[in-house]
């Protein structure tokens, strides 16, 4: 056993209210500068949709991720070593600035230069690549933004496409069936990363104390295989420096003991942050588990943060008393291994993804109800033919369950299904506590199909809908601070001059 | 001034090389990047980037395997794959040539990629041009260079490294070679100056490094790990 600590993630996608103010926390404080405008290290995404880039989970397009060959082993999906050397001068994997967008500004000062005419000025979009005005705006940050049901983004939808039939796809174009969610993304900071994997050079890390995956600018070359090689695309080429970019977790936010920004900034809560330790001797084997056992076998490298061994494990690889206190306080343990609520994002790519998703429960129980749209409706106990919160939501979903678990589960069905028992059963069970309108039987076998208690039931409902700062962002004091305090050696704080954040004292900027 | 031409800037133009490639490897350690442009045009690069650098690999070997083992290259030119090899030479001249004129056209016409071509950039690449297309001429004008270069290039090229330099073995040549030599040079001298630098980047290491990279901060902990570097 060799317990390491990782910094790890839960999205609430129920919360998610798709206001973007994570994408633009991240934006202005990271992805400002030129060659960086298309880049969103964090963004959300409309579901069904394409995504950003365009299909983005299409790896038979993208070939990110990993695959099991014909013997069980796991390789990369995009080429061999030997194939990284001959791709090297054309990657033939390579999302093109197309898949993203151009991006672009406005004109403003003619609006305050022009000559006086007979029509108002207009400020005229102009690239921010070339500098020449674009006439025509083919795509943009959130070109799909809420559109569900659309026949150019959700019916393309890579999911839509793998996992529903015909008439399900065709379903989900009619109006009264249309439906959506959110799903926000950032790096995951994957146990297995392709991008660590994909880079010819090395340049790309894990961290070793907490598990957040960095690019060295000083080591990429721009071979540019990372950004195919991370099957989430969150990697993206800097067109101006002639290197690669990622999401940093807001390692030095994280470092003076506050959440990244996406996670501060995030309106509906959504966002939970903490520790997990996990077994880093079971990656690869995990990793080369088959598609319907990846969730579970995820799930098992995360270790229970009060077993006296895996305690013991973790001081032995010199993880601090405060990391360890930080995991069984961490959140993060909770959605995913206590109450098994949260997901990893495609976990068939292999890369075990270390931010978990807690499946929306709205989309599948919304309904339309007397032509009014209900996202509760049936909240009273619904006759079983009706669709609502009760015993028969996750069977008559609004959405198909098939694409649920195309996103979360690897195309398990049963597996999505039991994560919506327990959420049906947490939302049955606080209802008939609070408003008292469920029938107690229904409650007591939603309960017993959940495998939850009552006492569960009231942990998911406090932890969901009435968590404090400190309860959704559980950052234990990382190395420096640790330093500081006389937990570690000490470091001299000179060491590190000029060597903090990305440590350039020359402009980031392409000289030659 | 044949000291100068084939002595003095040899020297000058490999001293460059070497202590300007080391000092911006050590100083500015960021600008070691191939620059790529793929990410802004997709569809026009895939010939002209994988044609021109097979070619001149090849050709660069060809060039290095003669410098390194004369006697070798003499061996293999002198004998039956004589016509095979000048053929191919030939061949792979003109099609870096023409790769490279198929960059440059796209590097001209291509809206995104021309703004952020760099003046270097075109320096570099129409002095590439130009060396290619002197290999090509003189190939085909003066056959059988393969095996004067065994007797008199490469004796030049070594008494420049041996640091006895003998510029008598190339100040006969007609001046379309010993024009190809100075552009050579040129070109070795521009190296620590333009984008070449991605060509000692050339990441070899990968066919061997594990997978998988973890930093610490600190020492590395006891125990085997997973696939840790």
């Amino acid at each position: 056993m060799d317990i390491r600590a990782q910094v790890s993630m839960v999205f609430h996608l129920d919360k998610c209210i798709g206001c973007h103010t994570c994408s633009i926390a991240c934006k202005n404080i990271w992805t400002d500068r030129q060659g960086t405008e298309y880049m969103w290290w964090n963004n959300v995404e409309t579901k069904p949709g394409t995504g950003y880039p365009t299909q983005w989970e299409d790896q038979e397009k993208y070939k990110g991720g990993w695959e099991r060959d014909s013997r069980g082993r796991l390789k990369l999906k995009l080429q061999g070593r030997a194939g990284a050397l001959t791709n090297i001068f054309y990657n033939p994997s390579l999302p093109t600035l197309d898949d993203y967008y151009e991006p672009w500004t406005y004109d403003y000062k003619n609006l305050f230069d022009a000559p006086e005419g007979d029509d108002q000025p207009t400020a005229r979009a102009v690239s921010l690549v070339t500098g020449d005005f674009m006439d025509t705006l083919e795509a943009g940050p959130n070109w799909d933004d809420d559109m569900g049901g659309s026949e150019v983004y959700a019916a393309n939808d890579p999911n839509v496409l793998k996992s529903l039939s015909e008439s399900e796809q065709q379903s989900l174009k009619t109006l009264e069936q249309t439906v959506f969610f959110y799903l926000p993304r950032i790096c995951n900071h994957c146990l297995n990363p392709g991008c660590v994997a994909a880079c010819p050079t090395g340049a790309i890390y894990k961290r070793g104390e907490d598990g957040i995956v960095l690019i060295s600018q000083n080591r990429c070359r721009a071979w540019r295989m990372c950004v195919s090689g991370c099957p989430y695309k969150k990697t993206y080429f800097n067109w101006s420096t002639g290197k690669s970019e990622k999401c940093i977790l807001c390692y030095p936010r994280l470092e003076s003991g506050q959440p990244p920004a996406c996670f501060h900034s995030c309106v509906g809560r959504i966002r939970y942050i903490g520790m997990v330790l996990y077994d880093a001797d079971g990656i690869e084997q995990a990793a080369r588990s088959p598609d319907d056992g990846l969730v579970d076998a995820q799930r098992a490298l995360i270790k229970d943060p009060y077993d006296p061994e895996v305690i013991a494990g973790a001081k032995r690889n010199g993880i601090g008393d405060a990391v360890i206190t930080a995991a069984q306080n961490s959140p993060v343990y909770k959605f995913v291994k206590r109450w098994g609520l949260a997901l990893p994002l495609h976990p068939e790519f292999r890369t075990m993804p270390m931010l978990f998703y807690v499946p929306p429960l709205l989309p599948v129980i919304a309904a339309i109800r007397d032509g009014q749209y209900e996202t509760t409706a049936g909240m009273e106990t619904a006759p079983a033919d009706e669709t609502g919160p009760n015993l028969n939501t996750v069977d008559k979903a609004r959405i198909p369950m098939q694409y649920m678990a195309s996103l979360f589960t690897a195309g398990n069905v049963e597996k999505i299904k039991q994560v919506y028992h327990k959420l049906v059963a947490v939302r049955m069970y606080m209802r008939s506590e609070q408003v008292g309108d469920q029938r107690e039987e229904d409650v007591q076998e939603a309960l017993r199909r959940a495998e939850f208690t009552p006492e569960q039931c009231v942990s998911v409902f406090e932890l969901t809908s009435l968590p404090t700062f400190e309860e959704r962002f559980v950052v234990p004091p990382m190395e420096r601070e640790r330093a500081m305090d006389g937990e570690l050696p000490p470091l001299d704080p000179y060491s590190r001059k000029a060597a903090g954040g990305f440590g350039f004292r020359d402009a980031p900027a392409r000289r030659f | 001034m044949s000291d100068v031409i084939f002595v003095g800037f040899p020297y000058v133009a490999l001293a460059l090389a070497i202590l300007v490639g080391i000092y911006r490897y050590r100083s500015d350690t960021f600008s070691y990047s191939s620059f790529s442009s793929q990410l802004l045009e997709n569809q026009k690069l895939f010939w002209g980037s994988a044609l021109w650098h097979y070619s001149v690999v090849l050709i660069l070997l060809a060039h290095f395997i003669a410098f390194l083992l004369p006697p070798l290259w003499g061996g293999i030119v002198g004998g039956s794959l004589r016509f095979f090899l000048e053929s191919l030479g030939l061949i792979l001249s003109l099609v870096g040539f023409l790769a490279l004129g198929w960059l440059m056209m796209r590097r001209f016409s291509t809206r995104r990629i021309y703004v952020v071509t760099t003046r270097m950039d075109w320096v570099v690449v129409g002095l590439l041009a130009f060396q290619m297309i002197l290999g090509f001429v003189v190939s085909l004008s003066y056959r059988w260079g393969g095996e004067w270069f065994v007797s008199s290039t490469a004796p030049w090229l070594w008494s420049l490294v041996t640091f006895s330099p003998k510029p008598e073995y190339v100040t006969a040549f007609p001046f379309l070679i010993q024009l190809h030599f100075f552009t050579g040079f040129l070109l070795i001298a521009l190296f620590p100056f333009s984008r070449l630098v991605h060509l000692v980047a050339f990441p070899i290491g990968y066919l061997w490094r594990p997978y998988q990279r973890v930093i610490w901060n600190r020492a590395p902990r006891p125990g085997p790990g997973f696939r840790t570097s």
